[in-house]
Parts: C-alpha cells; structure tokens; sequence
C-alpha cells in the first residue's frame, strides 16, 4: 500500500490546523484547531502502523485520543469560566499572566 | 655569654635535668584535692548566685583556700622527707585528648619547683582571702567576689601543676580570665571596665606566644607533657629550640607584664586591692617567671632566647622603678615596684642555672612583702575613705599603727634592708647579674637605688610628715581580720630570708633547673653586697632629701622634669601601643573595610545587578499572548527538525 496520500491529507490537516492556532483569536476555534493537528498525528500515526504491519502506531494514537478527551474536558471548563467573568472567548483578552 | 658558658662546662654543672615523675602513693595520691577544693568553692558560689550564698561564700571560699593550703603544707612535708633524687611526682587522673597522634593527659606534676608555689599560692592566698572578707564586707556583691577568688586560685593551681605545656595552658587561660573579672569587679566604674578590657587584650598576645610555642613543642617532639620534651630537648635542631624559647619568652612577658607587654600592670590597679595583691604576688605575674624556669630545658640550649629574656627582665626592672618615682597613687607605685621586680626574676631567669633558684627565691620573698604592702595599701585606704592618692596622706603612722608597723617591714624587705628577705633574694640576684655582664649587673643595681628611693618617697608621703587629709577624713585602724593577715606576711617579709640558709633554696631546686652555679667574680661577693647597701642607703637620703625634709604640696607640682613627666605617663607605654600598634591597626581596618565595601561587594553587587538588569530585558517575553507562546513552540520543533534533518542527511 501506498502510504503517500495518507501523509499528505495528515500534513495537510496539520498545517490548517497549526495556522488556525496562530492566526484565530476565538479560543473555541484555536481549540478545534488543536483537536485537529492532533487528529492530523494520529492519521499519520495509523498510517505507518500499517505500513510496518505492526500495532505500536494504533495505540499510541489510542494515547492521542486519551489525552485529546481529558484535555477537551478541562480546556472546555477553563474556556466557558472565562466567557462567564469576561463576556469574551477571546485568546488575546486573556493576557493578565505576563511579566 | 660565651665564659659563663664555658666554665659551667668545664664544671660539668650544665646538664639539664630530665623530668621523670614517679607514681604517686600515699598522701600524695590526694594531689588532686588541692586544685579540687577551690575549684569547687568557685563552682559552687558561682553556680549559686550571689544573693543565695551572700551569707556563708567567704567561709567557704576561704575554707577550700585554706584547706588547699593545709593541704599543700602535708605534702611539702612528706617531700621533704622523701629522698633528693626521688622528688618528682606525677599522678595521671585519665586522658583530656586523645585525636590520633596527639595525646594531653589530665596529669599533674609535683616536685619541688611546684610544691614552693604550692605554698606561695594557697598560703598567700589564703591569707588574701582572709584579708577580703573584712576589706570587701560592705560590698553588697562580696559572695561572687570570693568566687572570682577561689577560681583565680584554682587557675592557678592548675597552672603550676600540670605536667604538659597544654594544662599549663588551661590553667594561664584559666589565670586571664578571672584576673579579667576581678580587675573589672567595680564595672560600673567604666575605668574599671576598661582597665579589665586592657588587661584581657594585652594577654592574648602573650598567649599567643604561649599557644604557638606548644604547637611548636608538639610538632617537634611529638608531645607536649615537660617530661618527655626534657628528655629530647637536646636532639632539636637550634633554630627550634630558640623560636620556642621565645614564644615562651613572649607568653611570659604577656603574663609578668614585662615591657613590651606591660602596659596593662598599672590600670589592673581599678580592681579591689586584694585583687591587686594577689595578682601581684601569689598569682598571675609569677606565672611568667614560672613557665621560663621550669623550661629551663629549653632555654638551656639557646643562648639566644637566655640573652633576650636577660634583656626583657633589665629593661623592664628599671622601666617599673622609674615609673614607680613618679606616681601618686599608692597602689600605682606598688604596681611600678612590682614589674620592677618580675624584671628582677626574669633576669635572674634568663642567666640560666646561675639564677633559676634565685628568681624563684626572690619570687617567693616578693610574694611575702609585695602582698603584705598591697593588703597594707588596702588598710591605709580604708581608713581614709578610699582615697588613693598619697599626697592627701601623711601623719598616718599615729594612726594607723599596726598598718604602719606591718607596711614598714614590707618596705625594709623591698629594698633590701640588710636582714630582710628582700636584701638576700635581691643581693643573689645582683650578684649573678654581674657575674654575667657588667651592663646588666649595673642596671640590676641601679635599680636596686631607685626602688630605695621610690619607696622612701611612698613611706615618707604616707605615715610621716605633715598631715594633708582631705576634710571629714577620720583615719582609723583596720579590724583585726584585717591586721592579722597583715601581721603574718610582716612576719615572713622579715624572716623570708631563711629559706636560703645552709642553701636551702638552691639544693631544694636542683633537681628541677640542675645545680646552682656560681660565676667567679674579680671581687668578693661581700664587696658587691656593700655595693648594694651604699646604693640602697643613697636611694633612702635622696628618698628623705626630697620628700622628707621638706613638706609635700597637696597637689603634685607640674613644672617638673622631663623624665617626671615622661613617667607619670607611664613612660608613654600606652602612646607607643597607641601610635605603632593601635592607630596603624585602625587605618588597616579601615582599609579593608573600605575594600570589602568597594572591592568584594561592588563584584558580588555589580554581577547581581547585572544578571538582573539582562533579566529585565528577557522577561519582556513573557507578553501574555497565548498566540505568540505558541508561535514560539512551533518555530523551536521546527528547529529541531530542521537540526535533526540536516545530521541525517549528512
């Protein structure tokens, strides 16, 4: 099998969702974004765990998934306290922590 | 130098005696309880307080005195008794330090060197400490006075007891400390504070002296304990031998006050006078003639450290006289007699087995008179609201009689009143000074006419002339706890002499500093004893001549002579400390401090400031933009990847 258009769509997906992070204010959308470059590893993930006709690739993209939930949990939680005392969901808003 | 040296060859005469103490049996084995029962009287009123012993601490400080004293008289007894070759006794009580190859037992050493200032220092003391409890009795803090007492004596017992350099040690630090606090007693005088302060800084350096020469003495011979050292001490190389002779010379001059250490003698005279008589005559300044003669194993084999230890005692004998002259406080002039004499002993010390039993002699005499004068002082300011200055005196001998009678025996034993004690011990001492040289000889008996005439001046302004009391003064006799101290040491001043009948003295010692020499001199001694009496008798016509024929103005005149004036500064000892040692030592401080301020800490300040100055800069990266912390994670992988790549494709 040909590994190459798997690579390609993951490099792809990556890449919109690196500049997505950089370029968007909307901290629901650099959120998705994220969720998106790592969906973008695990496409790669699986793709060379079929090319070595082995599992490791298949469980750490189990990892990835893992991680991505929990992080989905706390980053949504941190998210909506933020919008709650801000009335803004924006990232740059957010800038209190700084030297 | 070179002749006496020669000839006590040829006399076979010159070997060092070894020190080896047999075990102790018998009444010996109680050796320990003399130091133990002032140490004890020390602890326990210290331990106590003042106001909880306040009724009972003199019986019992001068109780252990006076049982140590009995108890130093049964064992000077059994040592007589004992043969001459078998006097040396040693009684090891357990082991102090022990680190590797160095080893200090807790050991005392007794033979007749130890066994005479035994007596000097319990006897002495005890009747000091008799002396006190009537001196110090209005004295709201007498209690801890007599602990003061009981550890000076104590301190000193273990001083001359201990059978190595490092107990001796203990016991001169011991001696320093308690001289500290018993010249500072008056503390609210801040005189007397200082004074104490003085006294204190002055000793270290001698100690110094003394705690280097017992390095020097370990790393040489591997020991410190005297017996093992005078077996080895003629296989050290010369330059040690005269490096340790004058560290000790050093110590010595710290503890005797000898020029150029002397300059705390006279301000110690801010402490009670009982303090002064015990410092002055059982305690503290004989330590220093103490720690030369019993290293007469060292010093008899470096002529260098003898010659300089000669040149310390002649200086400093006339240095005490001509300051002596020019006093008006009673207890300075003492004070002044008293270095004068120490300097008598040091350079009855350094002429090696010619003087090692003389100093000791003359030691034991002055004790006897020295204190006796001090206790007098005492009396006479006592009855005359204690005022010190002499030229408010005068007339006291009606009275003040039994004061008068006793000080007038001191006074005749000091300047060698043919008779008294002070005449044989000093006349010795002048003898052998000329056998030696006759510059040295010439000073010894120089100093000999002004201590005559010093003292003269003293007696003179004090019981006789006119009276020039201030008003309201009502002189009167001290109380018999007092005179009877008094009367005892009046007694040994007159009879001191004795100890050196049949030579008495010298064999006593033999065994301790080797056989006594004698110098043969181109006159006969009896020539040089009437040299000294004609001196003495001019000293006491130019003594009468000037102070008491002529009344004495109540205050001192001031157009007097240089040297009067050069004097009454205490020949400006405290000007030359102040100008080579202590401005010198301000400006070098003040150096360093300004280097530590501008050097050390302007480095240590200037890198802090400028690590913190770069920090200012970086921490300008820490905006708070999520975005840009993120840009800043995606250019380092990138980086990284770009580094892995470009290893890989290499």
């Amino acid at each position: 099998m040909d590994p190459t258009p798997f690579l390609v769509l993951s490099a792809i997906l990556f890449t919109i969702g690196s500049v997505g992070v950089l370029t968007r204010s909307n901290a629901i959308v650099v959120f998705m974004c994220v969720e998106l470059m790592l969906n973008a590893c695990n496409l790669a993930l699986v793709t060379f765990a079929r090319v070595h006709g082995n599992l490791d690739g298949q469980v750490a993209a189990f990892f990835v998934m893992v991680v991505a939930a929990a992080e989905v949990v706390v980053g949504l939680a941190i998210i909506m306290t933020i919008f709650r005392t801000r009335r803004s969901a924006s990232v740059d808003n957010a800038s209190l922590l700084k030297y | 130098m070179t002749f006496a040296f020669t000839q006590a060859g040829e006399l076979g005469a010159h070997t060092v005696p070894v020190i080896s103490p047999g075990a102790a049996g018998g009444v010996f084995s109680l050796l320990w309880l003399v130091i133990a029962l002032p140490a004890a009287g020390a602890l326990v009123i210290l331990l106590l307080g003042n106001t909880r012993t306040t009724t009972w601490a003199h019986l019992l400080g001068t109780g252990t005195v006076a049982g140590s004293f009995l108890l130093s008289l049964t064992l000077f007894i059994a040592l007589l008794g004992r043969d001459e070759t078998d006097r040396s006794i040693g009684q090891h009580l357990y082991t102090w330090v022990e680190a590797g190859s160095f080893r200090a037992d807790a050991a005392l050493l007794y033979d007749p060197l130890s066994a005479l200032f035994l007596l000097l220092i319990t006897g002495v003391g005890s009747l000091i400490h008799i002396y006190s409890i009537g001196y110090m009795e209005h004295d709201e803090r007498r209690a801890r006075f007599f602990g003061y007492l009981n550890l000076f004596v104590a301190s000193m017992l273990v001083l001359v007891l201990a059978d190595n350099y490092l107990g001796l040690f203990l016991g001169w630090e011991g001696v320093g400390l308690a001289s500290y606090l018993l010249i500072g007693f008056w503390q609210h005088k801040p005189s007397a504070a200082a004074a104490a302060k003085k006294a204190f800084v002055v000793n270290r350096v001698g100690d110094v002296g003394m705690a280097l020469g017992t390095m020097l003495a370990f790393v040489t011979f591997g020991t410190t304990a005297f017996a093992g050292i005078s077996a080895a001490s003629e296989e050290a190389g010369q330059g040690t031998m005269t490096a340790l002779g004058l560290l000790f010379l050093l110590a010595a001059c710290g503890k005797s006050a000898q020029v150029p250490l002397q300059s705390w003698l006279l301000d110690a005279m801010e402490g009670p006078t009982p303090v002064s008589a015990l410092i002055h005559a059982a305690t503290m300044v004989t330590a220093g003639v103490y720690l030369v003669v019993r290293s007469n194993f060292i010093y008899e084999t470096t002529e260098v450290a003898q010659t300089a230890v000669v040149l310390v005692g002649a200086v400093t004998l006339l240095w005490g006289a001509v300051i002596g002259c020019a006093k008006d406080d009673i207890k300075k002039v003492l004070a002044g007699s008293t270095m004068s004499q120490i300097g008598y002993m040091m350079l009855a010390a350094g002429l090696g087995v010619y003087g090692y039993a003389f100093a000791i002699f003359h030691l034991l005499t002055h004790g006897f008179f020295k204190a006796n004068m001090f206790l007098g002082a005492g009396s006479v300011m006592h009855g005359m609201d204690d005022d010190v200055d002499m030229r408010h005196y005068g007339a006291l001998q009606k009275a003040l009689p039994v004061t008068f009678l006793t000080f007038a025996m001191g006074y005749l034993a000091i300047i060698g009143f043919p008779g008294f004690a002070g005449f044989w011990s000093k006349d010795k001492i002048i003898e052998a000074a000329f056998g030696e040289n006759l510059v040295v000889g010439l000073a010894a008996l120089a100093g000999a006419g002004i201590t005559a005439f010093y003292m003269t001046r003293l007696m003179l302004m004090t019981f006789f002339g006119k009276k020039r009391w201030d008003k309201g003064v009502d002189p009167h006799e001290s109380p018999s706890v007092m005179t009877v101290p008094l009367m005892v040491l009046a007694a040994l001043s007159v009879l001191g002499g004795l100890l050196l009948l049949g030579d008495f003295i010298t064999d006593w010692l033999t065994p301790v500093v080797g056989e006594t020499a004698h110098h043969e001199l181109a006159v006969s001694p009896l020539v040089i004893t009437l040299i000294v009496t004609v001196t003495v008798a001019v000293g006491i016509a130019v003594g009468w001549l000037t102070y008491g024929r002529r009344d004495v103005p109540r205050v001192a005149p001031t157009n007097v002579s240089v040297l009067t004036r050069a004097a009454r500064a205490d020949l400006y000892g405290d000007a030359v400390n102040e100008e080579l040692l202590m401005r010198p030592g301000d400006r070098f401080v003040t150096g360093l401090v300004g280097f530590d301020d501008r050097g050390v800490d302007g480095f240590v300040d200037g890198s802090a400031g400028a690590v913190g100055a770069m920090s200012q800069r970086f921490r300008r990266i820490q905006t708070g933009y999520v975005r840009s912390y993120a840009l800043s994670i995606l250019a380092g992988a990138v980086l990284v990847l770009a580094a892995l790549l470009a290893v890989n494709l290499t």
